[in-house]
């Protein structure tokens, strides 16, 4: 099938600041994109840019196949749900949610079929006679959510539709519109700075810095094998370790010498690793440093550390030690014996790890 | 123990010397405001009472006394009867050309600032604060530096002494006003607001008309507040750009009040000063009960 949203070289440009830069990227009909990344990256500007908000400076940018560079936001056939919400306040969520119907001059036996549909579906048929001002945020987000379901579009728009409410209804909502989306199987675009939003919800994910993709790829790819350091750092919580290390090739694979604080370095050997350059970032997920007995395999290796400061977290407890100058983060059991001050006995798993250029920051391997 | 037993019993009798001490201040700041108000309202108290005195009783009588015997007569001559120059109808057709340039007068220059500022705050075009700034600049030019070029260019239109030719006058001078309000308060209506509508398929006249106009009251009772008592009271405009039958009825209370012959009516001119005053005053006491502000507190997040 055609892919539903398409765009190639896509330049954007405020006068002579440029902020979006040769973006290419394309979803297939029923997929989840997530633009991901730090404020300012250019992530909602490039959703104004799908939704026809935003004319573009260079390339082209389809929907279901058709050129939308000259086309308006109404003709584009999407829906967009925003921050604010951006509910209109004077109107009664019924006409909130039938404006849009209105405005096109679909007849008032649609409008009203639609809005009843829609109504049970996001259960919210007590509140259609109120005012948005008379809703509690969670409420508005849903009429804000109906308000682009009864459009029916090719194409949903989401700019960071959950960032207003609290952290438990955050939640709640987030799996409501991944809910959504399975039952819907419809097509997303959803703009987000929080990378848990984006691990959960994505069927393919980009990560954005200063107007330029970082790396396109599904949560899996993007958590497990991050392009460069940025991306590494920014995906996952608490952040990829990032481990300065020198390597030395042996005879099965790479020895990767470590400095540690007060002691000798630590030696770890990756016999998968090949032709590294001497000078290294070893990234490793705080939950491939353990303890020793929970993971075996050939990658695992022991090394004792002093720990510093230790977080429990109620199902895992974090513990923080220091290694090539770097404060690292081990995710660890909750009954770990690991205390503060006290050396410790970790266990790295080198089977997914990742190695980084520290010149280039870019991934090695 | 005595030292300790005796403190509370010290502090709480410092602490009713000092809410004795706010009492009386608080009384002060009374009598202070009391005062205030009555220095402002005493011309009011005496342009009332004395427009319902009998000239006979004006002559006699003391300045702030009530009147010993209520007359509505001067309100009657003042109303239809009191001359300004050589007519001697009283104030009441002025009265109707005040209503008949400053009712279009207001509602064209709050709907064009309205229209104004909703394009200036939510519709970011090149310029547009260039544009803002020369409004906001008009708002400052004297009226007095206007009057010539602006009586040229009402003889060009072929409207100068008439009643549109006022209209026109006062719209042109208070879009600057009526744009400013209306900017400052479109201003801080999020913009995604429009976007929405956009994406709704809404065109721009109908954003304007759907979304922004209902949510606009507030500001548009401070613009017709603001248009028509400026419309109202003006003077110089009204002196300048009218003829004969077209003046406003503050150009005809000065006439009344300058061209008695004789005796000076005090009365009349107290009672027709007030008939002038009156809708001002209406409209503050009419508009201010729908000054009602938040109509937008809810829309964007709680």
């Amino acid at each position: 099938m055609a892919p539903i949203l398409d765009i190639q070289h896509l330049y954007k440009n405020y006068g002579a600041t440029e902020i979006l830069k040769d973006i290419n990227v394309s979803i297939e009909p029923g997929d989840f994109l997530v633009l991901v990344g730090p404020s300012g990256c250019g992530k909602s500007t490039l959703l104004n840019c799908i939704a026809g908000l935003e004319p573009i400076t260079g390339g082209t940018l389809k929907i279901g196949g058709e050129d939308m560079t000259h086309v308006s936001p109404k003709d584009r056939d999407i829906a967009m749900v925003f921050q604010s919400y951006a509910l209109y306040p004077t109107m009664s969520v019924a006409k909130n949610i039938t404006f849009g119907m209105k405005v096109r001059g679909v007849d008032q036996a649609t409008q009203d079929r639609k809005l009843a549909e829609v109504a049970r579906q996001l259960q919210i048929e007590p509140l259609l006679k109120r005012r948005p001002g008379q809703l509690s945020g969670g409420q508005r987000q849903r009429v804000a959510m109906g308000r682009a379901l009864v459009r029916d579009p090719k194409l949903f728009l989401f700019d960071e539709p959950l960032s207003n409410l609290d952290a438990k209804l955050r939640v709640e909502m987030r799996t409501e519109i991944k809910s959504l989306h399975q039952r819907l199987g419809a097509s997303m675009v959803y703009v987000t700075h929080d990378q848990i939003e984006a691990m959960t919800l994505a069927t393919k994910i980009v990560v954005m810095k200063g107007g330029v993709i970082q790396q396109i790829g599904t949560p899996a790819e993007i958590y497990n094998k991050p392009a460069n350091l940025f991306v590494a750092d920014f995906m996952g919580s608490p952040a990829m370790n990032l481990i300065p290390a020198k390597a030395r090739a042996n005879g099965v694979g790479t020895k990767l010498e470590i400095a540690r604080d007060g002691a000798e370095p630590i030696v770890l050997t990756d016999a998968r690793a090949k032709n590294l350059p001497e000078d290294v970032i070893l990234g490793l997920r705080p939950e491939d440093i353990s303890e020793p007995g929970y993971r075996s395999g050939e990658s695992v290796q022991e090394a004792q550390c002093q720990v510093a400061i230790v977080e429990p977290a109620g199902a895992d407890t974090y513990v923080m030690t220091t290694l090539g100058g770097k404060q690292i983060t081990a995710r660890l059991h909750a009954e770990t014996a690991a205390a503060p001050g006290a050396a410790h006995t970790f266990a790295f798993d080198l089977g997914k790890v990742s190695y980084f250029n520290p010149g280039t920051g870019e991934r090695i391997l | 123990m005595t030292d300790v037993s005796a403190t509370p019993a010290a502090a709480a009798a410092t602490r009713s010397q000092g809410a004795g001490l706010k009492t009386a201040l608080r009384w002060g700041l009374y009598l202070i405001l009391a005062l205030f108000a009555v220095y402002y309202l005493l011309p009011l108290f005496v342009m009332l009472t004395t427009s319902l005195k009998s000239l006979e009783e004006i002559r006699t009588g003391d300045l702030v006394a009530l009147p010993r015997e209520v007359t509505f007569d001067a309100w009657a001559k003042a109303w239809s009867g009191a001359c300004t120059g050589i007519q001697c109808e009283g104030v009441r057709p002025y009265f109707w050309n005040s209503v008949q340039i400053a009712v279009p007068g207001v509602l064209i220059s709050t709907l064009l600032g309205a229209v104004n500022g909703y394009v200036i705050a939510q519709w970011r075009f090149k310029g547009a604060n260039i544009i803002f700034a020369l409004m906001l600049f008009g708002c400052f030019i004297p009226f007095q530096v206007v009057l010539l070029p602006m009586a040229r260019l009402l003889g060009l239109m072929g409207i100068a002494g008439t009643i549109p030719g006022l209209i026109f006058v006062h719209v042109i001078y208070g879009i600057g006003f009526t744009t400013l309000f209306f900017r400052n308060y479109y201003v801080t209506i999020p913009q995604e607001l429009v976007k929405a509508a956009k994406v709704d398929g809404a065109s721009f006249l109908r954003i304007f008309w759907s979304i922004f106009l209902p949510l606009s009251i507030p500001i548009i009772v401070v613009s017709v507040i603001w248009q028509f008592t400026q419309i109202w009271n003006d003077f110089l405009f009204g002196v300048s750009f009218s003829s004969a039958g077209t003046q406003p009825v503050t150009v005809a209370l000065n006439n009344i009040v300058n061209s008695t012959t004789g005796v000076k009516e005090y009365n009349v001119d107290m009672a027709a000063a007030i008939i002038a005053a009156l809708p001002t005053l209406l409209v503050y006491v009419v508009a201010g009960k729908y000054f009602i502000r938040g109509l937008t507190a809810g829309s964007v997040k709680g």
